[in-house]
């Protein structure tokens, strides 16, 4: 057998890469075996995994599809593509929460945020140069389409209140609390814990500076409830926000809540 | 009297509210979330919430940053 993006083909003797092109990519012009560049006159072996790539093309959403499943496993990727969550805050935390959730290709995501991108910003979220001053909805959902644009991206420009947070984030399977104002953390999570008994919830709480990596833990509050962070590093003067410790807690809140998506609890 | 924070016996002042407890705990109440006897108190409950003998109160407080 050759797998062949993705697609596994039964393997014949000197087959080359130059064979493979008009049935499997036609149109390709780089070739990767074995994660290696090679030449289309490489001959095959079998076993061997081949990747052909047509330069600048953007792959269809079945190509797409079928690479997810092949690294996440059709069970797994059916979970995750029918999920809906919700973002609460696109900063630090809300940026790498919603990239590591587009990239496994999760169905729908609902970005609020009321700010624009500040240069002061790009120490740890995820925008560009080139995007200071758009709002961070729309700079958002322009990145994230850019890693999977067959995802469902609903942006919510504006601020959030511990009412709106129910009616806004209604039908959600999972919440992600991202926001950088403690009395707005507090708010939310009584919001949810009041009004939405149904949903998953991953807050977060005591991420800044540069302490130890493994102080940063996930603690379960409640059924499928978590906060996660040391639960007491703030952000202020001498004590700021920076990429490697927010994203730390930023990727505890996504695994976490592909967990409860799965049913990890 | 006594009650139950976060798994501690406390000793308080009867006709202590939820809102003084915490702010002795140099918290600001408004980055805590607060369950008592199993409910979750709305927060402007706060100020009212007169503690009883007995009452298990959980707090989870949140610090800033995101």
């Amino acid at each position: 057998m050759i797998k062949v993006n993705e697609q596994t083909i039964p393997y014949q003797e000197r087959i080359t890469i130059r064979n493979l092109i008009d049935t499997c990519k036609p149109g390709a012009d780089l070739f990767i075996v074995n994660g290696f560049p090679v030449s289309p006159d490489t001959l095959l072996a079998d076993g061997d995994i081949c990747c052909l790539i047509r330069r600048g093309e953007t792959p269809t959403a079945e190509e797409m599809e079928s690479l997810l499943m092949a690294r996440h496993t059709p069970g797994v990727h059916e979970v995750v593509r029918k999920a809906t969550v919700g973002i609460m805050g696109l900063g630090g935390l809300g940026t790498v929460v919603a990239g590591a959730l587009a990239r496994i290709g999760l169905g729908k995501l609902i970005l609020a945020d009321f700010d624009v991108v500040e240069p002061s910003n790009l120490n740890r979220q995820h925008y560009f140069i080139s995007q200071i001053g758009m709002r961070k909805t729309v700079a958002l959902k322009e990145n994230l389409l850019q890693v999977n644009p067959y995802i469902d991206i609903e942006a919510v420009d504006g601020r959030l209140t511990e009412e709106s947070i129910p009616v806004v984030f209604k039908g959600v399977d999972v919440l992600a609390e991202c926001f950088d104002d403690p009395v707005m953390k507090a708010a939310a999570l009584r919001a949810v814990l009041t009004n939405m008994p149904a949903i998953g919830y991953v807050g977060a709480s005591g991420l800044a500076g540069y302490g130890d990596n493994n102080s940063i833990r996930t603690q379960k509050i409640d059924h499928d409830v978590y906060i996660i962070g040391d639960g007491t590093s703030a952000a202020g003067p001498g004590h700021g926000l920076m990429a490697p410790r927010v994203g730390i807690a930023a990727h505890h809140q996504a695994n976490q809540i592909l967990r409860i998506l799965l049913g990890k609890d | 009297m006594k009650i139950t924070c976060n798994g501690e016996t406390k000793e308080i002042t009867p006709g202590t509210t939820l809102v003084s407890f915490i702010q002795d705990m140099n918290l600001n109440p408004d980055t805590v979330v607060a369950e008592c006897d199993g409910r979750i108190v709305k927060r402007d409950e706060y100020d009212t919430l007169v503690f009883s003998d007995g009452n298990v109160l959980e707090l989870i407080r949140f610090v800033g940053g995101g």
